[in-house]
């Protein structure tokens, strides 16, 4: 261990930054990074302008004010993100590591180190590649660690890994003893994989993940250890997974790129203009107009317009707005609070509120169309209940009466495990057969059962004798576990080499000879054990058509009984497994290990060589039997999927399960509908067959446009093809098996795939692999120009996630992987549905109100100097006061703005949930685009116009009523100035679109903005303010003096009048001839405010209890029919009537009860609904 | 109770403002409204607009091109560049009294006071009577900054060096000899100008304040003797100089010269025949402007400006006929939207 030696070769250090900021590197590294900012260089470009006189048409504080104030907000916001970003770094620390009170971790934990065998406390800061360290219990580790010993009877250690997957799970870690040289694999993100070898006296060991400790990982129940430290810092394995999401962006974001350069081409355009304008001036009256003001370049006519050009651009800068990007990230950070702050999106019984991961792309959340979900664990609970098995042919889980009638569980007996003294309390069974089976020693019970209890990776936790604790990776093996712990096949320890069970009290150890683990390819895994008899066997379980393609022939009766119980248990979507065993022989069993130790040694290509051994071995077993879990359904996933479907988003099931399982929950959460023209099925096992079935799928469809080869497609800039939607009358679905649609993704079919999935109203893909996840979520964004929303719970959706212009975790069972990949989290998929149809579409709609405003009320305050310029000899002389022009955006109409793009709603949670059809604009972008703004344009030239000629005509020829002066050029700019803060206040409060939402907070910002006016335009020409400074408030007086004017106010009522009038009457006369979704339900709005007026409380109470009854029905129904989506105002609340109650499955009992009651047996699930119920009631 | 709060550790607030429940009203474009809303904004306006117009139509004006362009105007003679201080003399008559007080105003036209370059031409820190800028003026007044000795030029800059130099006298004839129409200088320019704007250096005599500085190149006058008969009139709150930097908006524009408010014409300008002696300093033609006189009397509205009222009138009008077509549109298409 020569720390020298190792050092030579320059490893990353163990010192990691996780900000990116320190004090000292903030001011100059962040100015640096904004004046890459496009827009911000423009500023200092204009800034540099500004300093050249001939040009300067403004004084440099117009730009330098702005500017500054932006950098500073800019520099805050980053500087709290950097400090937020460290912050949830050590808070998710603290949060995941509940059992460490005792220990308090200080910062730089101190450690033992000891080169040349002297332990010696050094700061993790410090340490180095190469160094041994000594862990000790509740330690963090900060390295990645090759693991030497420690001090547990069998060198195992025990580690919680909660910080890298979040998994809380306690799991076994070989050690190695010895050590001399170590070659490992370069540094990599992959926390799943190692591959290294280690060299000892000439031999070769293979080192893999088992034996490697990670950072992030906390030392559990273990006294101390030692490691050779192989990583550190940067390169460990979990700041390798940190940062790497990509950076997505909103379509509105690239939508203000492109307009922000069309605004530039439109400012040069104008200067342009403007520049001619002035050659013409000069040439016809500037020249001859020398007696009073020569000009020094001898009437240059050229010179004097290319100095003119850039002159305007600094006075018409204002239609780029500098504080437009500022605006927009403080707007949708206020959005994210929402989210984050919401009520109804926190789930009380996992203490987890929504959370906005990513706060820049809350407007994308109202513009969906295309929602892909994970099932397990994001539809359904992902809490596993062992239901039912099949052992030998029999099927237990049922119970019949006398009749042969199948009961229903509530009204039986649940089976009684008091004979086992370590059985878990909260396990239910109701078929007492089972039991009887077990007790009467029946051999195939007995081998299914202790299959169960030896084959999986389960960790036991006894922490008094008899109290068990069962540490899973999946909830599917706890709960696989757990059956056979009650059925007396309790699994009670393990060490690396053997596995403890007590079978029937009689407690037995197996020799562990192997784990052949589970993978997503593999989809089973194998334990090789040695009985206390010395009989040695393979236990497998695993998906069902993976056990039956290694099935011995002797089973083949077995097989086709267990299959049909199989269908039957999927055709009630229930999640099965096969399991299979298989007596060893001695000598062949001697000879594969060998081979076994070989492979796992190799360095290259080591996984395939596994797997060619893992597969030769498990061949030939013998079937048992099969386990069906029971995964519920979440709440609300039902009434979510309707509403969201009546939204207009199309929403595709991915997931792993068979497809009868995927088919029987895409019904039981309204995907699939009974009463749907047709549901295709495409399972061909051929590039042909699955273009078959899809042509066939289409035609079907659409017969007209069966055999059109020609694509309705457009062709866009970059080439990219994009397809259309095409109409279909009827409702379709659309199942796909795994390798079908492997098939369908390849290029030649992924087009036809696309068109047909696409004219279907639900899309469901079973046994899709997570890189399979991301293509399809890539095929729909390649081909449609969609904004796409992937939701999924599990490491297997991350892909997925990632890919999807937005990606949802839920934070559930299976760890924190998707959770810290998503831009959104919250606890369950319920809440999907305020997150768009509230959340996301008022953000959409904020956003877009914002930017039409935005851009409105710069072009406006812009075009002003553009009409002057016909006026003043095109010189760019400004028509507001140098003042104004600074505090403008910055504080005249920066708070309304904001007010209303953090307060307006068009109509409330409640209207949108019932009315969920309002979703709809967004998605075809009809808020805010290139039309829009457009239109927002030429309102602004409209309103510019009167703005500028409404005051020119009422003063150019009058003076005061003391005959004194007020047509001068100071009065006239206050006048102007006066009059268009009034009209721009005005249309934030009123007009601006259909609907305006005044809180208290919007109308005392807007009337405070103008109290602001006053008041500083009022202080900023006092006598006090021009004897301080002569030269900077020459405006001195000019309030005072024109203010008091009865004309000037008569002027500035005209000039506001006409600048709204117009958009009132235009919205008026819209919304009676050709009225849209919003302005429908506004109206009906309107309607029932009005009726309500009285009992406005009951009435909104009433309408809740509405949606909530719907919940409860939906949520017990495991299938029922659908409702007609096109009777767009129907109240949901009344269309549940209908039921049909098929399959059967323990929680969901299809009684028929009042659909508005309040059903016991739902209170614990719809806590949330509740909430709401009560808060609006209050 | 401690382990409750425990688990619901992470429940956001229950505000109104972070459940967005903020109390808010939302006003609804609808017919109710917008209808009703039209008719009494347009009523409204027209009962403005019509006392406006009435008022606008009440004030008296009277303007007179007194430029010399044509070769038959009295003035004509004065428009050779070499003829010097040239004296003209317009006659005029008014039928009816010409009610007091009258203000009289001289107007320039085609005249760019609000080109920035002239506008920017001027030193508020030597208005404001600082000395240390009467020797180096403000960068801005350049090119009249200093003269060609390189003397500093006090007051500096663009906007000054133009003060308009006509002078007016005005008589009435009556029986055939002229009577003088007294003309009152004082009071034409914002207080705010005279008092706090713009100040002379406390200097006395103020003259001493000017030395080692020129007047302005066109200036007959140094600034301290503008006005030879008040003695309080001169330097920086000359009213004419006040009237003459308050920087015009447009480029035809109108300045304040004097009021007649006192003598026999309290009440106003009879009814006769006038001249107007017009002491002809100011070149226009050069860049095609024009020079004019105006008489006008003022009202609650300010100035003569038909504007105001026919706009008020054409708007309120717009505004019923609106509300009626909205009436017609509501009552047509009400139903559809019941559908």
């Amino acid at each position: 261990n020569d720390r020298e030696y190792n050092l030579s070769f320059k490893y990353a250090t163990n010192a990691i930054k996780t900000s990116k900021y320190n004090l000292f590197t903030f001011l100059p590294l962040n100015l640096f990074e904004q004046f890459q900012r496009i827009a911000n260089a423009y500023f200092l470009f204009l800034l540099v302008l500004q300093v050249i006189p001939q040009i300067s048409s403004l004084s440099w504080f117009t730009t330098v004010v702005p500017l500054v104030l932006v950098l500073v907000v800019t520099a805050a916001k980053d500087a709290t993100d950097d400090i937020k970003r460290g912050k949830v770094f050590s808070e998710h620390q603290i949060r995941t590591r509940p059992h460490t009170h005792k220990h308090t971790p200080s910062k730089y934990p101190l450690i033992s180190l000891f080169p040349a065998l002297r332990l010696q406390s050094e700061k993790w800061m410090n340490v180095q590649v190469g160094d041994i360290i000594k862990l000790e219990n509740n330690h963090f580790v900060t390295a990645d660690l090759l693991l030497l010993s420690s001090s547990e009877p069998l060198n195992l250690v025990y580690i919680e890994t909660a910080e890298l997957d979040g998994l809380v799970c306690l799991l076994c870690y070989k050690v190695l003893q010895l050590v001399s040289e170590v070659r490992c694999e370069p540094p990599n993100n992959r926390l799943d994989r190692f591959t290294g070898t280690l060299t000892y006296a000439g031999q070769k060991y293979a080192l893999d993940n088992e034996k490697i400790l990670l950072r992030g990982c906390t030392l559990r129940n273990t006294e101390w250890c030692f490691g050779l430290v192989l990583f550190g810092g940067p390169e460990t394995k979990l700041m390798q997974n940190c940062g790497k999401s990509t950076f997505k962006r909103t379509s509105v974001d690239r939508l203000m790129n492109v307009l922000v350069l069309c605004i530039f081409g439109f400012l040069a355009f104008m200067c342009t203009i403007l520049a001619i304008g002035n050659v013409f001036w000069e040439l016809n009256e500037g020249s001859h107009f020398t007696v009073f003001l020569p000009r020094q370049n001898d009437n240059n006519a050229a010179f004097s317009a290319f100095l003119t050009f850039w002159s305007y651009v600094i006075i018409l800068n204002t239609v780029v707005p500098i504080s437009l990007y500022v605006s927009v990230e403080i707007i949708r950070l206020g959005n994210s609070f929402y989210i984050d702050w919401d009520r109804k999106m926190y789930y009380a019984r996992s203490d987890t509120p929504a959370m906005a991961r990513t706060t820049t792309l809350n407007e994308e959340l109202g513009q969906i169309k295309y929602i892909f979900s994970d099932k397990t664990g994001t539809l359904t609970q992902n809490i596993m209940i062992f239901n039912k098995c099949s052992i030998n042919g029999k099927t237990y889980g049922d119970v019949y009466d006398d009749t042969g009638q199948r009961l229903e569980i509530t009204e039986v007996k649940r089976v009684d495990f008091s004979f086992n003294p370590l059985a878990d309390p909260r396990f239910v069974f109701h078929d007492h057969a089972l039991v009887e089976a077990v007790k009467l020693e029946n051999l195939e019970v007995h081998a299914f059962f202790r299959l169960l209890a030896l084959c999986h990776t389960v960790m036991a936790e006894e922490k008094k004798e008899g109290e068990l604790f069962y540490q899973a990776q999946s909830p599917d093996e706890g709960a696989l576990v757990t059956a056979a712990r009650n059925f007396g096949f309790v699994f009670r320890s393990r060490t690396p080499d053997s596995v403890t069970i007590v079978e029937e009290g009689e407690q037995r150890s197996y020799e562990l000879l192997a784990i052949l683990d589970f993978n997503n390819v593999r989809k089973r895994m194998s334990v090789i054990v040695r009985s206390p008899e010395r009989k040695l066997s393979l236990y497998c379980k695993g998906a069902d058509t993976i056990i039956y393609e290694r099935l011995h022939q002797s089973c083949s009766k077995l097989m086709d009984v267990t299959t049909e119980h199989l269908n039957e248990f999927a055709g009630e979507g229930l999640r099965t497994l096969a399991l299979a065993y298989k007596d060893l022989d001695e000598e062949y069993f001697s000879q594969w290990k060998e081979r076994h130790h070989e492979a796992s040694t190799a360095l290259e290509d080591r996984e395939s060589k596994l797997d060619q051994l893992y597969e030769e071995i498990e061949q030939d077993l013998l079937l048992l039997g099969a386990t069906a879990i029971e995964d519920k359904l979440q709440d609300g996933v039902a009434h979510t999927i309707e509403q969201l479907s009546k939204a207009d988003i199309k929403i595709w099931v991915l997931t792993g399960d068979k497809q009868e399982t995927a088919e029987n929950i895409g019904y039981s959460c309204n995907l699939l509908r009974e009463e749907m023209n047709e549901v295709f099925v495409i399972s061909g096992s051929s590039p042909e067959e699955v273009r078959q079935e899809l042509r066939h799928a289409r035609s079907s469809m659409k017969p007209d446009a069966a055999d059109s080869v020609l694509l309705p497609e457009r062709t866009l800039v970059k080439g990219v093809k994009v397809i259309t939607d095409e109409e279909v009358n009827g409702e379709y679905g659309l199942v796909i098996n795994g390798h079908s649609l492997a098939y369908a993704l390849e290029r030649s079919i992924e087009v036809e795939f696309l068109r047909t999935a696409c004219m279907c109203k639900a899309v469901i893909c079973c046994r899709v692999t997570p890189l399979q996840k991301a293509q399809v979520v890539e095929l729909v964004k390649k081909y449609k120009q969609v904004v796409t929303l992937a939701i999924g719970d599990g490491a297997n959706d991350v892909s997925m996630i990632k890919a999807a212009h937005i990606g949802v975790g839920i934070s559930g069972q299976e760890g924190m992987q998707a959770v810290l990949s998503s831009d959104y989290s919250f606890a369950q998929f319920c809440f999907l549905q305020r997150l768009l149809l509230v959340h996301g579409r008022w953000s959409y709609l904020r956003m877009c109100k914002f930017l039409r405003y935005f851009f409105y009320k710069n072009f406006t305050f812009t075009f002003v100097h553009f009409w002057y310029a016909f006026f003043c000899g095109f010189s760019a002389q400004t028509v507001y006061d140098e003042w104004f022009i600074t505090l403008y955006n910055l504080i005249y109409t920066a708070l309304p703005v904001l007010g209303m793009s953090l307060f307006d709603q068009d109509v409330n949670d409640m209207w949108s949930f019932q009315h969920p059809q309002l979703y709809i604009p967004g998605q075809l972008n009809l808020f805010f685009s290139k039309k829009a703004f457009f239109t927002c344009a030429l309102h602004s030239c409209y309103s510019s116009l009167m703005l500028f000629f409404i005051p020119y005509a009422a003063m150019h020829d009058t003076v005061r009523d003391d005959g004194k002066d007020v047509a001068d050029y100071q009065s006239f700019a206050l006048l102007t100035q006066t009059c268009l803060l009034f009209a721009v206040s005005i249309q934030v409060l009123g007009t601006w679109s259909s609907m305006s939402y005044w809180t208290a907070v919007n109308t005392f910002f807007v009337l405070g903005s103008l109290a602001m006016y006053f008041a500083v335009t009022f202080t900023m020409y006092s006598n006090g303010m021009f004897l301080m400074l002569p030269s900077a408030f020459p405006f001195i007086g000019t309030a005072r003096n024109s203010l008091n004017q009865p004309n000037v106010w008569l002027t500035i009522l005209l000039t506001s009048i006409l600048c709204v009038l117009p958009v009132v009457t235009y919205r008026f006369l819209l919304i009676q001839l050709c009225p849209t979704i919003n302005d429908k339900v506004q109206m009906e709005l309107s309607h029932a405010f009005t009726a309500s007026l009285f009992s406005r409380r009951s009435g909104y109470a009433f309408s809740h209890a509405q949606g909530y009854g719907d919940l409860v029905t939906s949520g017990r129904f495991l299938r029922r029919p659908a409702m007609f989506l096109s009777s767009g105002f129907a109240h949901t609340g009344r269309t549940t009537t209908g039921f049909s109650p098929m399959g059967r499955s323990a929680g969901y009992s299809p009684t028929g009860r009042p659909q508005n009651a309040k059903v016991p047996d739902v209170e614990g699930t719809s806590l949330q609904m509740y909430r709401t119920f009560t808060d609006s009631a209050l | 109770m401690v382990k409750q709060k425990q688990e619901t550790a992470n429940q956001p607030d229950n505000t109104a403002f972070t459940q967005q429940r903020l109390p808010a009203w939302q006003p609804i474009i609808s017919a109710g409204i917008v209808i009703p809303g039209f008719l009494i904004i347009g009523l409204a306006f027209i009962g403005i607009g019509v006392a406006l117009f009435v008022t606008s139509q009440s004030i008296q004006v009277l303007e007179m091109d007194y430029t010399g362009v044509d070769k038959t105007s009295p003035c004509n003679r004065c428009t050779d560049p070499n003829v010097k201080s040239c004296l003209c003399q317009m006659d005029f008559s008014i039928d009816t009294l010409f009610k007091g007080p009258v203000f009289f105003y001289y107007g320039l036209s085609n005249y760019y006071q609000n080109f920035r370059k002239y506008g920017v031409s001027i030193d508020y820190n030597q208005l404001f009577g600082d000395l240390s800028y009467f020797t180096s003026p403000s960068e801005k007044c350049s090119p009249y900054q200093y003269d060609n000795n390189n003397n500093p030029i006090v007051p500096c800059g663009a906007m000054a060096n133009s003060m308009f130099s006509d002078t007016f006298k005005l008589f009435q004839i009556v029986n055939g000899t002229n009577k003088e129409v007294p003309l009152d200088g004082k009071g034409i320019a914002w207080w705010t100008d005279s008092n706090i704007k713009y100040r002379n250096p406390s200097v006395t005599p103020l003259q001493m304040a000017f030395n080692n500085t020129v007047k302005p190149l066109l200036w007959a006058n140094p600034a301290y003797q503008l006005d030879p008969a008040d003695a309080n009139n001169n330097g920086f709150i000359n009213q004419d100089f006040l009237v003459w930097m308050r920087r015009a908006a447009l480029p035809n524009f109108r300045k304040l010269y004097r009021r007649i408010t006192s003598g026999d014409y309290t009440q106003g300008l009879p009814a006769g025949n006038y001249t107007l002696q017009i002491a002809y300093n100011y070149p226009v033609l050069s860049f095609g402007g024009r020079k004019t006189v105006v008489f006008s009397n003022v009202s609650w509205m300010g100035g003569k400006n038909d504007f105001l009222g026919i706009a008020y009138l054409v708007i309120g009008s717009m505004c019923i006929i609106m509300s009626i077509v909205m009436l017609i549109v509501y009552a047509k298409f009400r139903f559809s939207e019941e559908e």
